[in-house]
């Protein structure tokens, strides 16, 4: 599909802007509660009540900094958090027969607001001594950086690609968030004098040693490594494409090819993201294999109803063993699966029934498997600790056992919410404005 | 079902229902069509020279998203001329003669004017006049409408005036923007009024537009005081009509004006002693329709309390309004928050933090400062599967009250959004009730 009107048709916004009568009612509707669940269930802690309360006053402006000074990323999470899990399942209101209040929405209002007038943020502080490096430039260190550059430190943020962003442009549904959303933010870290430094493959142009010298503090905010592999014959064939890949593919060029019939592989919220692109892209037919069954699936229910309303069939307790075909995939055998013994995170483990091996036919497969770990990037950095894969980091303060290196996000909660890595990041943000005072006085 | 005939000063209507004098009783076909949804009278928009109103003419307060809790108007008496009315009112009077149809009537301050328009009007066959001292804006610059009524002289003469040629009951429409309400009423008494219409407008400036600096309604760039009705004011006409039923010196029936929107304000209104009802807001907001749920309304309640008809308990409240000297001060009730009904939305607790008595406590909480700080310093992630439990308040957050500090002062049932969540419960406090008079004494 190239045609740009079906692409935009197709990947319309799934919650659209609210107007702003909508918005007033939405807003009037919230009672304003104390110490209010919403917030506490926030990573970031944004004053919930407070921000919903100044869009009904009509003080939009206000609205947005109460936003932003709590998370610099709002205008990503209000698209992209899972609300549902989040500040909007822990609203009262549920428990008032009422519908939760439409938290995300309201803030997208707020945030709309924000980036339409192009009035900014307030200026940082005076400079202060002391520089940080943050290396990658998705949620963690935008979040980071922009924390120490308001407070007056000099921060780059290096990333090997050339946008910043990380997975808020690369590797959310563009129903949610577009890479033209996600670049607004970046340009609003811009704005405060961040500078990004983008391109830079970080250990090779830019070594690390060079970057101790010029830097006082490294933030770590890297992320997860490559997809995982299926690890089974036939996956190299033209065809197979990893999750992050296609999404990343699809976002760049407003379009990618596609398959007629698609298998996705996986049960996380990636795997969902895929399959219903792949239907938006044009796939007659996707299909999501995940090796256990519905109850144990990674993926939020709502994501996955949300593909089930769109048509994506699911095939429980299901396995890729082969990818098939001469020049490209023709199918993907599978074989059936069951719930064996909890392993020691008490998951049952799935396992094989033997001579239960079938065959989809396809012509696309995505693995959406999860992402392994940077285990040989991580372990160039000096001292820094690794726990389980990730980078172990003082939760409060993001410092790692390498009292230069801080580190947050994915690299170091093994693969949670962009809220999350904005939390981390803003942790880290104060963590390393104490250590630059202790180191400058 | 209940019997909801009146008789008021000697008019009688099938219901004390009465549209007010105003924009919905301006012309025959209103008054017909009100007539016919039910209303049992109409008192006609004020009779007089025609004037020439301005426009625009109305203006409102919305309250959280709710339009016209209150309306402010500075429309003046009819501009359509005396012969024109007349004619109109012997038309409706004629077609419904069981309705009660009054006469509202504005004239310069001279005895031939009165005379002259009494007489023409009664000619009609209307039921009744009511003379309008009531209305403060524009008429009263000509010495019309509060001019009088806000002087006991001027109102006891003109109904002297209207009284000796009026063959019909005459009631005079008193205005609330007095210090002492009842000296007009009293006024009207020694001049012969037969009855009392209370409350009208009450001076306003309902808001100034922000971006023009015009406070509303905007005339051409400036504007004008007008006359405040709608919900908003009901509690002020309920103190006004219990001052004036309540008054041996007045001892005249009155008819109850103010924020009227429903069947419980109608009862309200009647309990403390009206003997009908006039609405105008209301019919402005919504239509003649309203008074289908008022008569009903009424009635249901009247069948379930017992009451056959309106005198059954009429004035039943007025002995239970009271000088703040002869209430018992050793009369307590405290708050009890019911846990199973709790939300967790913490309102009663602020409110009595900030705005009370400091006696509602969230466990293991000092201020409401400390329990926000904790609630900010604690790390929160998104949960990894949605597995939220959204039906069940968290135990710490169900403030408790602390019953012996607690004074009993309301506030935080009144905050409260649910309904029984809070009761205030009797005590008993083993003394004998005591007044401040009795502790004086």
């Amino acid at each position: 599909m190239t045609n740009e009107q079906e692409y935009a048709a197709s990947f319309a916004e799934i919650h659209p802007p609210l107007g702003r009568r909508e918005a007033l009612a939405e807003a009037n509707r919230c009672l304003y509660c104390f110490d209010a669940p919403c917030s506490n269930a926030c990573p970031t802690h944004i004053d919930v009540p407070g921000f919903i309360k100044k869009i009904a006053s009509e003080n939009l402006g206000g609205s947005a900094m109460t936003i932003l000074n709590a998370n610099i990323l709002g205008l990503s999470c209000a698209r992209v958090c899972p609300v549902e899990v989040l500040c909007e399942a822990a609203c009262v209101m549920h428990r008032y027969n009422r519908q939760p209040i439409e938290i995300g929405r309201l803030q997208r209002h707020a945030m709309d607001h924000f980036y339409g007038t192009g009035r900014g943020l307030p200026a940082p502080a005076a400079d202060k001594p002391g520089r940080v490096a943050c290396i990658g430039a998705g949620p963690a260190s935008l979040a980071c950086a922009a924390a120490l550059r308001q407070g007056g430190v000099q921060v780059t943020i290096f990333d090997s690609r050339p946008l910043a962003g990380g997975l808020t442009t690369y590797g959310v549904a563009d129903y949610k968030l577009r890479p033209s959303d996600s670049q607004q933010e970046v340009e609003l870290v811009r704005s405060l004098g961040v500078e990004f430094r983008l391109s830079v493959e970080i250990g090779g142009e830019l070594r690390l040693k060079e970057m101790e010298e010029q830097f006082d503090i490294v933030f770590l905010g890297v992320g997860m490594g490559r997809a995982h592999p299926l690890a089974i014959p036939g996956e190299t064939l033209p065809g197979v494409i990893d999750a992050l890949r296609f999404i990343a593919d699809y976002k760049m060029h407003r379009g990618a090819p596609v398959g007629r019939r698609v298998v996705v592989v996986g049960g996380g919220n990636t795997a969902i993201d895929a399959a219903t692109a792949a239907l938006r892209l044009g796939a007659e037919e996707v299909h999501v294999l995940y090796r256990r069954s519905e109850t144990e699936m990674p993926a939020f229910q709502f994501e996955y109803e949300l593909a089930k309303q769109e048509g994506v069939r699911f095939h429980w307790l299901t396995q890729p063993v082969a990818v098939h075909g001469s020049a490209a995939v023709e199918s993907v055998e599978c074989v059936r699966m069951e719930l064996g013994s909890p392993d020691r995170k008490g998951r049952r483990q799935p396992q094989q029934i033997p001579g239960t091996n079938f065959e989809l036919a396809c012509d696309m497969v995505i693995p959406s498997i999860g992402q392994s770990r940077l285990l040989d990037f991580l372990s160039q950095f000096r001292d820094v600790r690794l726990s389980g894969g990730c980078v172990a980091a003082d939760p409060e303060t993001g410092q790692t056992s390498n009292p230069r290196y801080f580190a947050g996000g994915d690299c170091v909660n093994g693969g949670r919410e962009v809220v999350d890595a904005a939390a981390e990041g803003k942790r880290a943000a104060a963590g390393i404005a104490r250590r630059l005072e202790a180191m400058h006085g | 079902m209940a019997d909801l005939t009146t008789r008021f000063a000697g008019i009688d209507s099938p219901n004390p229902f009465w549209v007010a004098s105003g924009p919905p009783s301006n012309c025959g076909d209103q008054v017909k069509r009100a007539f016919d949804a039910g209303w049992g009278g109409a008192v006609w928009k004020t009779i007089g020279e025609p004037i020439v109103n301005v426009s625009s003419r109305y203006s409102s307060v919305d309250w959280n998203g709710v339009r016209m809790m209150g309306l402010n108007n500075i429309e003046l008496i009819t501009d359509r001329p005396i012969a024109t009315n007349l004619r109109e009112i012997a038309e409706v009077k004629k077609r419904y003669p069981k309705h009660a149809v009054i006469a509202s009537l504005m004239v310069e301050s001279r005895r031939e004017a009165w005379h002259q328009i009494v007489r023409s009007t009664e000619d009609t066959g209307a039921d009744g006049l009511e003379l309008n001292f009531g209305c403060p804006h524009g008429m009263s610059e000509r010495g019309m409408g509060s001019a009088v009524g806000q002087v006991p002289e001027y109102a006891k003469l003109i109904t002297e005036w209207v009284k000796e040629v009026a063959r019909t009951p005459v009631l005079v429409k008193l205005t609330p923007n007095v210090a002492d309400i009842r000296a007009v009423a009293r006024a009207a008494k020694a001049g012969g009024a037969d009855g009392l219409s209370a409350i009208n407008t009450l001076n306003s400036i309902t808001g100034v537009d922000l971006d023009t600096f015009t406070p509303r309604p905007d005339v051409g760039g400036k504007s004008s005081h007008g006359g405040y009705c709608g919900p908003a004011v009901k509690p002020i006409a309920l103190h006004m009509v219990q001052q004036l039923a309540g008054d041996a010196g007045c001892g005249l029936p009155v008819s109850g004006i103010g924020g009227i929107s429903g069947w419980r304000e109608a009862a309200e209104f009647l309990l403390l002693g009206c003997h009908s009802l006039q609405v105008c807001t209301a019919v402005m907001h919504y239509g003649y329709r309203i008074v289908e749920d008022m008569i009903e309304g009424l009635s249901n309640w009247m069948d379930e309390k017992g009451f056959r008809t309106l005198d059954d308990f009429r004035g039943l409240s007025l002995p239970r309004v009271t000088e703040w000297q002869h209430l018992d001060l050793n009369y307590k009730i405290v708050a009890r928050i019911h846990p199973e009904l709790c939300i967790g939305c913490g309102l009663c607790y602020i409110a009595c933090w900030d705005g009370a008595h400091q006696c509602i406590h969230i466990e293991g909480a000092g201020t409401p400062e400390q329990l926000l700080a904790e609630s900010r310093a604690r790390l929160t992630q998104t949960p990894a599967v949605a597995a939220v439990d959204t039906s069940q308040t968290p135990a710490r957050r169900i403030p408790k009250v602390d019953q012996q500090e607690c004074v009993g002062c309301n506030l935080c049932w009144l905050v409260c959004p649910v309904e029984s969540c809070i009761t205030m419960d009797r005590v008993d406090t083993g003394v004998a009730a005591q007044s401040w008079a009795q502790r004086g004494a």
